[in-house]
């Protein structure tokens, strides 16, 4: 290790909160990687630029993703990281691991990389930081043969993410856990070989609390939901009034569609299932007294994205409900008719949603054989873009 | 960046083995680049999707999308990756001597 001084980044070790820098610095003791890399962070931070060199192409036999290049424009001055190239790794559905398994994680990327880690990046992957081109292949084989699979990049599918599901949560209304896997291994071929117009994603949450943001992560959202009525145990109900709860307010009035009504006198509370959208909000405040109806199934929504071209987008609902059983087929049927369209209509880079609103969803809904239906409302969308005149634009 | 020894000719390569001048391009450079990628010999099959990849490069200043390099030349992505193994874009476009693709990670 060198002596390096970071005054900059030092700054960022202050304050109660765990620090990357502190992570960095530790990691800087065994990897010349780490360490390199804190001195071009450092460097980045007094001239207030980055220095990574924009995309790279840099990947492992047969596969076509899974690996992103990154260069540093400063390779002379920090050796080290003039390749420093991201795998990353499928992440086991829910993200269970055990300790061994993390534990040969770590030991296959101290040997061919930086040993630098990012549990988990908001792909959903273990993404392992920084190694060299010559390096990918053997780091690549070593991960296979301890029973690990690359994830999704580039213009194909990513890797499938979900909640924890039934694992460690009462709400799941379905096996967020299983389906994930389903689709993971069903999908293969997209994941490792991209061929489509942009990124796609499938993001699995057990229920409308979405842990996983499903809605507003993934072009094709499952969100597990149920088809009869919350069932309510009426003594227990009235455990939480007796408690002191304020059922009228923390419940009844936050009910978004006023499907809730409160009998005080009786201490009865009711619910007109009809005009339930099943937001959770009661069961969340009331977990003891209310549970999902017992119909379980899920909800597929389609359309959501970050904003890049259209603005940000929401998920809108496409199926209000399906049954989600093993082995799926009526879900794997809909995903491949799905992006069959997509890759056939949609130009470079435009993502799903996009296309749905430049084609219309009209023509979405009858190409797909789906009935329109009420419950299929567009998401209000808003794009914080502001998109220059090419002759203002600084091109030095 | 690296320098490719063809017949004597340097080109000029980036630090992903992309040409940095497409236009010095022959169909000995792609045999030069070919070995680059592990091909040890470049059969009909392969010259029929780079002399695609090129014409349509020519034709329309970008690489074809996968669908279309696909349906064009009648071979299935299934082919394609036994033909390039590191895949379209970093195996068949380097070959034909297209412009890096600007790949979103």
């Amino acid at each position: 290790m060198t002596d390096r001084k970071t005054p900059l980044l030092d700054e960022l070790e202050k304050g109660p909160w765990p620090s990357f820098v502190t992570e960095i610095k530790r990691a800087g003791k065994k990897s010349a990687k780490a360490e390199d890399l804190l001195g071009q962070l450092e460097k980045s931070f007094e001239d207030k630029t980055g220095y990574w060199k924009h995309g790279g192409i840099v990947g492992v036999r047969g596969y076509g993703g899974g690996v992103i290049g990154r260069y540093s424009q400063k390779g002379e001055e920090f050796p080290n990281v003039a390749e420093f190239h991201t795998v990353r790794v499928n992440q086991p559905a829910g993200w269970f691991y055990t300790s061994d398994t993390l534990r040969k994680i770590c030991d296959i990327w101290e040997k061919h990389g930086s040993g630098l880690t990012n549990l988990h990046g908001s792909t959903g992957d273990l993404i392992l930081l920084g190694t060299d081109t010559s390096k990918l292949q053997p780091c690549f084989d070593d991960l296979s043969d301890a029973g690990f699979d690359l994830g999704g990049s580039g213009g194909g599918l990513r890797t499938p993410s979900c909640c924890v599901g039934p694992a460690r949560c009462e709400y799941a209304c379905i096996d967020t856990l299983d389906v994930t896997h389903e689709i993971t291994m069903a999908f293969q071929d997209y994941i490792h070989r991209p061929m489509w117009p942009y990124k796609f994603k499938i993001k699995v949450s057990g229920c409308g609390n979405d842990c996983v943001a499903a809605i507003a992560r993934a072009d094709f959202t499952i969100i597990g939901t149920w088809r009869d009525a919350i069932r309510i145990d009426d003594a227990a109900v009235k455990a939480y009034v007796d408690s002191g709860m304020d059922i009228s307010k923390m419940v009844v009035q936050k009910c978004p569609t006023s499907a809730l009504e409160w009998d005080a006198t009786n201490g009865k509370l009711t619910l007109c299932a009809e005009d339930c959208v099943r937001c959770m909000h009661c069961i969340n405040v009331m977990p003891k007294a209310l549970r999902p109806g017992v119909e379980k199934g899920a909800s597929i929504l389609v359309g959501g994205k970050a904003p890049v071209v259209q603005g940000a987008m929401l998920s809108w609902v496409i199926v209000p409900f399906m049954k989600l059983e093993p082995p799926y087929e009526d879900l794997k049927d809909l995903i491949t008719r799905i992006t069959e369209w997509w890759d056939e209509h949609g130009k470079s880079r435009e993502r799903l949603g996009e296309l749905i609103y430049r084609k219309g969803m009209r023509y979405f809904l009858r190409d797909m054989g789906l009935e329109p239906t009420p419950q299929m409302v567009m998401a209000p969308r808003t794009n914080p873009y502001w998109f220059w005149w090419p002759e203002e634009v600084n091109k030095g | 960046m690296v320098n490719l020894d063809v017949n004597g000719k340097q080109i000029g390569l980036d630090e992903d083995g992309f040409m940095i001048n497409p236009e010095e391009w022959t169909e000995e450079v792609a045999m030069a680049l070919a070995k680059t990628e592990e091909l040890e010999e470049m059969s009909e099959d392969h010259w029929k999707v780079v002399n695609y990849l090129r014409n349509y490069y020519t034709e329309f200043g970008i690489a074809p999308m996968v669908r279309k390099l696909c349906k064009d030349t009648g071979y299935d992505l299934k082919k394609i990756y036994e033909l390039f193994p590191s895949g379209p874009a970093k195996g068949a476009c380097k070959i034909a001597g297209l412009p890096k693709p600007t790949g979103c990670v």
